[in-house]
C-alpha cells in the first residue's frame, strides 16, 4: 500500500504508463484484499473491527483533504460526520415509515449530501479565513453544534440518541444487511469508492491548487485563483465524504447520538490523520487503521490506554511530524536500492533498548494508576503476567532501573542508528546516479 | 427582579475576573510566540488539583502559593523542552503539540486523581456568608475570589507598565530581534512569560477549585470558553481580553437566569407557535441556550470583526 504515495511522486514523463498500470493494479489489489479479509479473519470481533476501520479510513481521508491537502487545521470535523449520521438515521426511519423504494446501500449518500449541505453553510462562514482563525472558527462551530445537539431534542434525540433498524428497508438482491458480514461488505465497497474518488481528486488540477493554497496562498492569488474559493470547495467536499462516513456509522451501529458531533470525535480524527501522516495520501489510512485497532485492543489491556494514545500523539508531533507514512517514505530510497538490510542491525539495537525503557515507563504508569485510582482493589497487580505488590519497594526500583538503563543505552545507540541510516542513504544516492 | 440583577452582576463579574486571570496569560503567550496554547485551561486544572493536594497536607493558604508555583514550573518546562523544539516545524505543529498536551494532562489527572470530583473545600476561615442582599446570602469565599482576582490584575498591570521587566516583555512582544540585539535573552523571556502565564492559570484554578467542581473534565469545560474570550477580545490585546472576559462572564450568568423562550414571546403577542419538525427551536429558553451563546458570539465576531473587539492584529 505504501507504493500508493510513491507512484504519486514519480515523474510523469518517465513512467506514466508504468505508474498508471501500477496504480490500477494497486486498486484492484486493494479490492481483492477487502474481499478476502473476512475469509482470513473470521471472528466476530475481527469483522466488527474491520467495519469500524473502513468507516475510520473514509473519515480520516476526508479530514486530510483539509489538513494535509489544503493546509486547514479543523477542530470541528466531526460536525459533518455526525450530522451526516443523524440525517442518514432520519432518512432510514422515513423510508421505513413510508415504505419508500430506497435500498440501504444508498443511505450513505444521504449522509454525504447532508455533510455537503452543512459544509456549504458552515464553510461559507469559516473558509473566508485561514490559519489560526480558521482553526478557532471550526472549534467554535464544533462546540456550537455539539451544544445544540443536547438542546434540540426532537432532531438529535437528546442523551440517548436516535435509533433505527437497518434490516427492514427495501431489499435488493434479497440482502437483509442483518448479519455483520453483509454490513462489512457494504462499508468496504463504500470505502473503496471513496478512497478512489479522494485519490483521483488529488490528481486533478483542483487537487493541485489545494496544495498550492496550502503552500503559498499569495502566489495562488497571483496565478489568478482565489484561495478562498479553493478552500471553500475543499471544505465542502471534505464535508461530503465525512457525511458518507457518518452515514455508514449510522448503518453499522443503528444508533446515532450527540457524541457523534462532539469534540472527542473531532479530536480523534485529527489524531488518526496526524499519527498516520498528513503529508501522504496513504498516511490517514494507516492512522485510521492503527487508531481504530488501538481503541479496541488497547482498551481491553489497560484502563489508561488514552494516556498512551496521547503520548504517542505528542511524541509524533515532536519527533516525527510526518507521521508513520513519513517514516516509511524516508526509507523508500533504501528499499529501492536494496540497502535497507544495512540499517537493520542498528535499528534492532535501538528497538531493543527503546523497548526496555518503554517497558519501564509503562510499568511506572500502570503502578501509579494502581496506586492511586485503583487503591481500593488492594496492592496486588500483574504486569506481563508477573504478579507483585505495589506496596513494596522492589517493583519501583525495577521500573526505575528499566527506565534509567534502557534510556541511557537508547541514547547511546540512537546516534548509531541515525548514522547507519544516513550512510545507507548516501550509498543509495550514489547507486542511483551511476555515471 | 432587582435581587436577580445584583446577584447576577456580582457572579458575572466574578466569573469574568476568573476568566481574565487565565485569558491574560493566554493572550500574552500568543502575542509572544504566535501560538494559541490549547493546554492553558489544563494548567488551570493542574492548579486546582495541586492546590487540593497541598491543602490536604498543609491547608488552603500554603496551597495558594505552592500550587501556582508548581504549575509555573511545569509550564516553563513545557516551553523549554517541548514547545521550543516543535517551533521549527511551524505553527500548525505548535498548535497540535499543545492540543496533544491538553489531552495528556487530562489523562494524567485522571490517572492520579480519578474521574470523580475530589473533595476540595473552602477554607474554614472564609466559610461564612459575607452579606445578605435581599434574601440571598452571598458567600465570603466568593468575595475573596473577586478581590484576589482584582488584586492580581492590578499587580500584573503595574508590573507590565511600570517595571523594567515589564518594559522588556512589552518590547519583546513587538520587536524580539531588537531586544535580542540589546543583550537580553529573548528565549528566556519567552520561557518566563510562559511560566508566569501558566502560574496565573494555576492561581485561577486554586481559587476556583473549591467554589466550582474540581474534576478531571474542568479543563475541557472551560478551555473553549477561554478561546472565545481571547479571540473576541482581540488576539494579543490585554485590555481586549479584560473587556471580553467581563462580557462573557456577565452574558453567561444573566442568560442562565432568564427563563423565557421564543414561544413565550409569541404567545404574549398572540401569535400561534408553529409546530414543525424543529419545534424545539421555538421552545428552548434563553437559559437553555446559555452554553452556546459564547460560541455564537465567537463566530459572529470572527465574521464581522476579525481583529476582535480591541485587537489590532488580523489573525
Amino acid at each position: 500500500m505504501s507504493e500508493l504515495a510513491q507512484t504519486a511522486t514519480l515523474t510523469p514523463a518517465r513512467g506514466r504508463l508504468r505508474s498508471a498500470a501500477a496504480l490500477y493494479g494497486l486498486w484492484i489489489a486493494t479490492a481483492v484484499l477487502f474481499i478476502v479479509l473476512p475469509q482470513i479473519f473470521t471472528s466476530g470481533t475481527a469483522l466488527t473491527t474491520m467495519s469500524l476501520m473502513g468507516i475510520a479510513i473514509i473519515f480520516a481521508l476526508s479530514y486530510n483533504m483539509l489538513l494535509g491537502q489544503t493546509g486547514m487545521l479543523s477542530f470541528g470535523h466531526a460536525v459533518y460526520y455526525g450530522l451526516g449520521g443523524f440525517l442518514a438515521v432520519h432518512a432510514m426511519n422515513t423510508v421505513l415509515r413510508d415504505g419508500l423504494p430506497i435500498p440501504l446501500p444508498l443511505i450513505p449518500l444521504v449522509g454525504g449530501f447532508a455533510g455537503l449541505l452543512f459544509g456549504v453553510i458552515f464553510g461559507s462562514v469559516s473558509t473566508r479565513r485561514a490559519g489560526t482563525a480558521f482553526a478557532m472558527i471550526s472549534l467554535g462551530l464544533g462546540e456550537l453544534v455539539a451544544s445544540s445537539a443536547l438542546i434540540l431534542r426532537n432532531f438529535f434525540g437528546g442523551e440517548e440518541g436516535i435509533t433505527t433498524n437497518r434490516t427492514k428497508l427495501f431489499r435488493i438482491f434479497d440482502l437483509s444487511f442483518g448479519p455483520q458480514y453483509q454490513v462489512y461488505y457494504l462499508i468496504a465497497a463504500w470505502c473503496l469508492i471513496c478512497m478512489i474518488a479522494m485519490y483521483a481528486l488529488t490528481r486533478t488540477p483542483f487537487g493541485r491548487m489545494c496544495n498550492a493554497v496550502r503552500e503559498n496562498p499569495e502566489r495562488v492569488h497571483f496565478v489568478g485563483y482565489n484561495p478562498q474559493v479553493v478552500r471553500f470547495i475543499a471544505f465542502c467536499l471534505a464535508g461530503f465524504f465525512a457525511g458518507i462516513a457518518g452515514g455508514l456509522a449510522a448503518i453499522n451501529f443503528e444508533i446515532v447520538n450527540s457524541a457523534y458531533v462532539g469534540a472527542g470525535q473531532s479530536g480523534l480524527v485529527l489524531l488518526a490523520a496526524f499519527i498516520g501522516g498528513v503529508g501522504f495520501f496513504i498516511g490517514p489510512v494507516l492512522g485510521a487503521i492503527l487508531v481504530t485497532y488501538l481503541q479496541i485492543m488497547l482498551s481491553d489491556v489497560t484502563e489508561v490506554w488514552q494516556l498512551y494514545f496521547g503520548f504517542l500523539f505528542v511524541g509524533m508531533v515532536m519527533f516525527a511530524p510526518f507521521g508513520i507514512a513519513g517514516l516509511l517514505m524516508m526509507h523508500e530510497p533504501l528499499w529501492r536500492t536494496g540497502t535497507l538490510a544495512r540499517v537493520l542491525p542498528a535499528y534492532a539495537l535501538a528497538l531493543v533498548t527503546g523497548l526496555v525503557a518503554l517497558t519501564g515507563v509503562i510499568l511506572f504508569i500502570e503502578m501509579i494508576f494502581h496506586f492511586t485510582v485503583k487503591a481500593p482493589d488492594g496492592p496486588m497487580m500483574s504486569f506481563l503476567r508477573i504478579r507483585f505488590s505495589v506496596a513494596t519497594v522492589l517493583p519501583w526500583v525495577v521500573a526505575a532501573l528499566l527506565v534509567g538503563v534502557g534510556g541511557w543505552l537508547f541514547r547511546r545507540v540512537w546516534p548509531i542508528a541515525t548514522g547507519a541510516f544516513h550512510e545507507a542513504l548516501a550509498h543509495a544516492r550514489e547507486r542511483r546516479q551511476p555515471a | 427582579m432587582l435581587e436577580l440583577v445584583v446577584v447576577s452582576t456580582l457572579n458575572g463579574v466574578l466569573f469574568g475576573m476568573l476568566l481574565f486571570l487565565m485569558a491574560s496569560g493566554l493572550t500574552l503567550i500568543f502575542s509572544m510566540m504566535g501560538v494559541l496554547n490549547f493546554a492553558h485551561a489544563s494548567f488551570y486544572m493542574l492548579g486546582a488539583f495541586f492546590g487540593f493536594q497541598v491543602s490536604r497536607r498543609f491547608g488552603f493558604w500554603p496551597g495558594l502559593v505552592i500550587a501556582p508555583f508548581l504549575v509555573g514550573v511545569v509550564g516553563a518546562l513545557v516551553e523549554r523542552y517541548g514547545l521550543r523544539n516543535v517551533h521549527r516545524h511551524g505553527h500548525v505543529a505548535e498548535l497540535l503539540f499543545t492540543f496533544g498536551l491538553a489531552f495528556v494532562i487530562e489523562e494524567v489527572v485522571q490517572m492520579i486523581w480519578g474521574k470523580a470530583p475530589v473533595d476540595y473545600r473552602v477554607p474554614p476561615a472564609l466559610d461564612f456568608s459575607a452579606f445578605t442582599i435581599f434574601s440571598t446570602n452571598y458567600p465570603a469565599y466568593k468575595m475573596f475570589m473577586l478581590l484576589f482576582a482584582v488584586a492580581i490584575f492590578v499587580v500584573l498591570l503595574l508590573v507590565l507598565t511600570r517595571t523594567r521587566v515589564g518594559l522588556i516583555i512589552q518590547a519583546a512582544l513587538t520587536h524580539p530581534n531588537m531586544v535580542g540585539m540589546l543583550g537580553h535573552n529573548v528565549p528566556r523571556v519567552f520561557m518566563l512569560v510562559f511560566g508566569v502565564g501558566s502560574a496565573l492559570a494555576g492561581v485561577a484554578g486554586v481559587i476556583a477549585g473549591p467554589a466550582l467542581v474540581t474534576q478531571s473534565n474542568m479543563a475541557a469545560l472551560l478551555g473553549p470558553i477561554l478561546f472565545v474570550v481571547v479571540v473576541v477580545g482581540g488576539l494579543g490585546s490585554l485590555s481586549g481580553a479584560f473587556v471580553a472576559s467581563l462580557l462573557i462572564g456577565l452574558v453567561q450568568t444573566f442568560a442562565v437566569a432568564v427563563n423565557v423562550s421564543f414561544a413565550d414571546l409569541l404567545t404574549a403577542l398572540n401569535i400561534p407557535v408553529p409546530t414543525t419538525f424543529l419545534t424545539d427551536i421555538w421552545r428552548v429558553t434563553v437559559a437553555q441556550v446559555a452554553p452556546i451563546i459564547p460560541y455564537l458570539l465567537l463566530v459572529l465576531i470572527l465574521i464581522f470583526r476579525p481583529t476582535g473587539l480591541l485587537g489590532t492584529r488580523d489573525t
